[in-house]
């Protein structure tokens, strides 16, 4: 039997020593060998977060199906064992072979929301790994990151020896084939690094540097090698059928965030709302062969044993075989009594139907993101849902038999005005209203329960508001406030819950999330003065975090509550992420003008991705320049 | 049919609770395929239910728990497609049919039998057999139970049915009902007091080696293995 890394102790002393043993079901174990690549894949969070994550169980699959490669798995150990490791000095270890990451040949790190880059740092120290690329040497992994952030890879870049631009699915093979040359060929890390920086969606921030203006904003970009790409494209599946998926996704022991099969139905979405990151990097649209869906959803619950399957995509209601697909989920899930999830899906008929199949409609509630509460707002960041089919779906769900409701907006968005901000108010009082008109009192039992939930806007990269001024967090709590003094003065206030998002951690997001290479000073600095787990709200230290900005001479404004002007030049802007800085520019005019853009099966907006000939732009013979 | 399961519980797997342990379960009898039956109502559950809880940090060859099946294929291919997909650390070692009227497992658990090794390090001088048959034989063997309420003043002597040593090690056989469980660590506890010294945090390793039910009468206890109630289908 596998030895453990850390002693039966400290094991017994830590909450949820699960975390820490590997060992699950269908995690994959291989023989150690001359030869045999190790790969460790971090998402830097605690493990029952990074459990969760579908990417890295897809990665972990393909990496591990690979004969000459191991891919093995590490997560954020939690603060109790954080503080052992140090005190002990014990080094960080993967849980599938418990060694040490440092012995690693890689250390792969998704990084899925810009609150955990402190903890990518404590990853990296607790390794024993040098926080800053360039003081790594052939003694250490090379570390590489991936996911959505690094489509604004600069504020991390000193932290990374590598990035990969896009789904990971289609370059890794090709960046192990190289690396394995470069160990067999005895060539330095330096030279390795500019092998792997010729291949597509692979940027090595070491090659490039950035001068600014006198105003901080950039100058210029540039790479400082020959032969070393000035624009890196980004990675994308064009088949997302014939591609790898994992059949026997790894089965943990504790309870974890997303418990149950994840089948990814369709990658990317159709409809286009302004202020959704996801909505433009993962253009276009690709949906997964029905049959393979079927196919793979009875192979998984069967490898998992999981008693929940869930449909994951951004908009599950867009893909096209999703009636064929739930009926069969339906059958089969009836007869070994599993449970179907189905997020994201707009309300109407055919999903009440579904859902009142699946769950108990007293217990559960329907969920709608409005996002914002008057069509002027809705037509601002084009998202394409009316006053009338959020009443016409909740009225039918009402009469249905649920009585529960759950509200998304969002606060600051652009152009917002105080009437904006109480048509939240009165929609929710409106839903309310419409319960009370459609179940008869006899079959009310008690109060409908309408709970609206308010987050902060921040604008994005490779969004059509990247150029968006951000709200100062004085900003975001008036508007919270304004909120919540609006549902107080409705008729049915009673049967409306309102919850809203702290302000102070919405701020540094926006930082980071739009920050260039000088931010990265800043994050080193905050995690040595002990910030880690900024996601989680009781360890998030804001004061700390504030001071960094000081002392290290940059402005949190200068990142957040600026809008930029049309001819600036982005930290990101040397990636191409598939769509155009015209095409953002265009729905950035068009959103000022409060004119919607129709969805990609409706009318083709000539984002740029037609250019990949796959997905959505196919099937509509789209893909030709229409404006 | 109710089927009674007995299986064991070692190495890194040791670290899962119990709780844990029925959704780990739970899982592996839909991987294993048993027509297991379910109860009725929008979320159904497995009829499942096991003898007692096993503290995180103890290795067992004695857990159980009873299901109901619904249609099988004899007991060898029942115990090798739960074998099939097992996690290492976890093996089913006996599959039983128990008789309708038979009480479930948690409700006949009457004591478990525990083997207790001491980690390098921690091994005691003053146990010996003799010390321990001393200890053993004293009329009453106090211990002080620390509950939210405050503390409570135990005899754990009625609860002990057998103590001695084995190898470096010691066995004890104790009370494990509902009513009067002991833990092993509280006599062990008690024997370190009686030696003037405290038993400090982590030095035991514990293994469950069964669990027991009482087929006795009120006189006279006679301790029979949980799987010894049914019988082979």
């Amino acid at each position: 039997m596998n030895k453990l890394a850390l002693t039966d102790e400290i094991l017994l002393q830590v909450e949820k020593p699960a975390r820490y043993i590997g060992n699950e079901i269908n995690s994959v174990r291989k023989e150690k060998r001359e030869g045999l690549l190790r790969f460790a894949m971090c998402f830097p969070d605690v493990y029952e977060i990074g459990m969760s994550h579908l990417g890295i169980q897809i990665l972990y699959d393909m990496l591990n199906h690979y004969e000459d490669v191991w891919c093995e798995r590490v997560y954020s150990p939690w603060v109790d064992l954080d503080r052992i490791m140090r005190e002990k000095k014990i080094p960080l270890f993967a849980l599938e072979s418990q060694d040490p990451v440092k012995e690693f040949d890689f250390l792969g790190i998704t990084i899925q929301y810009e609150m955990c880059y402190t903890n990518i740092l404590q990853v990296l120290d607790l390794s024993g790994i040098p926080l800053l690329a360039k003081e790594r040497t052939w003694e250490d992994p090379i570390v590489i990151g991936g996911g959505p952030c690094v489509y604004n890879p600069e504020p991390i870049a000193d932290f990374f020896d590598l990035f990969y631009i896009g789904e990971g699915e289609t370059q890794y093979r090709n960046l192990l084939d190289i690396y394995k040359e470069s160990r067999e060929q005895g060539w330095s890390r330096r030279e390795f690094l500019l092998a792997a920086a010729s291949l597509s969606g692979i940027y090595a921030p070491a090659f490039y540097e950035v001068s600014y203006h006198e105003d901080g904003t950039i100058a210029g970009f540039h790479p400082t090698e020959e032969g070393i790409p000035a624009r890196i494209e980004k990675e994308l599946v064009l088949d997302m059928t014939n591609t790898s998926y994992p059949e026997k996704p790894v089965v943990p022991y504790i309870k974890v965030t997303q418990d149950r099969v994840v089948l990814e139905i369709q990658r990317g979405c159709i409809r286009g709302c302004r202020f959704c990151q996801a909505g433009q990097l993962y253009r276009p649209v690709r949906e997964r062969d029905v049959e393979m869906l079927k196919r793979y959803a009875v192979t998984m619950l069967q490898s998992t044993g999981h008693e929940e399957i869930s449909l994951s995509s951004l908009s599950s209601s867009d893909y096209t075989g999703l009636e064929e697909l739930v009926r069969y989920l339906l059958e089969v899930c009836r007869e070994k009594k599993i449970n179907i999830s189905l997020p994201s899906l707009r309300i109407d008929a055919f999903s009440l139907d579904v859902m009142s199949k699946v769950q108990d409609v007293k217990k559960s509630s329907l969920t709608f993101a409005p996002e914002a509460g008057s069509q002027r707002l809705r037509d601002v960041i084009n998202k394409g849902l009316t006053e009338e089919v959020i009443l016409e779906g909740a009225t039918k769900a009402f009469a249905g038999g649920w009585s529960r409701v759950k509200l998304y907006f969002m606060l600051g968005l652009p152009t917002e005005t105080e009437e904006d901000i109480r048509e939240i108010a009165a929609l929710s009082n409106k839903i309310a209203a419409a319960y009370y008109e459609t179940v008869p009192k006899e079959k009310r039992n008690g109060r409908c329960q309408i709970v609206a939930s308010t987050s902060f806007f921040i604008p994005k990269p490779f969004t059509p508001f990247q150029w968006a001024a951000q709200c100062t967090k004085e900003q975001f709590l008036e508007k919270a406030y304004l909120t919540r003094t609006a549902i107080t003065q409705q008729l049915n206030q009673k049967s409306i819950k309102y919850n809203w998002h702290e302000a102070d951690a919405s701020v540094l997001e926006g930082v980071l999330a739009r920050g260039d290479r000088r931010v990265g000073q800043v994050i080193l600095k905050a995690y040595e003065k002990g910030c880690f787990y900024d996601a989680w709200s009781e360890y998030y230290k804001n004061e700390v975090w504030l001071d960094c900005f000081r002392e290290c001479g940059l402005t949190v404004d200068f990142y957040t509550t600026r809008q930029r002007s049309l001819e600036e030049i982005f930290p990101w802007d040397f990636i191409d992420c598939g769509v155009t800085k015209t095409f953002l520019q265009r729905e950035w005019e068009k959103a000022l003008e409060e004119n919607i853009s129709r969805n990609c099966r409706e009318k083709c907006q000539g984002c740029g991705a037609g250019r990949y000939g796959c997905g959505v732009c196919v099937q509509t013979g789209e893909g030709e320049e229409a404006v | 049919m109710k089927v009674r399961i007995q299986f064991s519980k070692h190495g890194p797997l040791k670290f899962i609770g119990h709780l844990d342990i029925m959704r780990y379960f739970q899982k592996a009898m839909r991987r294993a395929e048993i027509d297991i039956a379910y109860t009725g109502g929008f979320s159904p559950h497995q009829i499942m239910s096991f003898a007692a809880p096993l503290g995180v940090g103890l290795e067992s060859d004695g857990e159980y728990m009873d299901i109901e099946v619904l249609s099988h294929n004899g007991k060898e291919a029942m115990k090798a497609a739960l074998n099939a997909v097992m996690a290492e650390g976890i093996e089913v070692l006996s599959v039983r049919m128990l008789p309708e009227k038979a009480k479930n497992a948690m409700a006949s658990v009457a004591a478990a039998g525990y083997f207790i090794t001491f980690r390098a390090g921690y091994e005691p001088d003053f146990l010996n057999e003799k010390a321990l048959q001393q200890f053993y034989e004293k009329e009453s063997i106090p211990f002080v139970k620390k509950t939210k309420k405050g503390e409570t003043m135990l005899n754990l002597k009625p609860g002990i049915y057998e103590l001695r040593t084995e190898g470096k090690g010691v066995y004890m056989l104790v009370d494990a009902s509902s009513g009067g469980n002991i833990k092993p660590g509280m006599v062990i506890d008690a024997f370190y007091r009686e030696n003037g010294q405290k038993l400090p945090e982590f030095a035991l390793e514990i293994t469950r080696t069964d669990m027991y039910m009482d087929t006795g009468t009120d006189k006279e206890r006679r301790f029979i293995p949980l799987r010894d109630v049914g019988e082979d289908f």
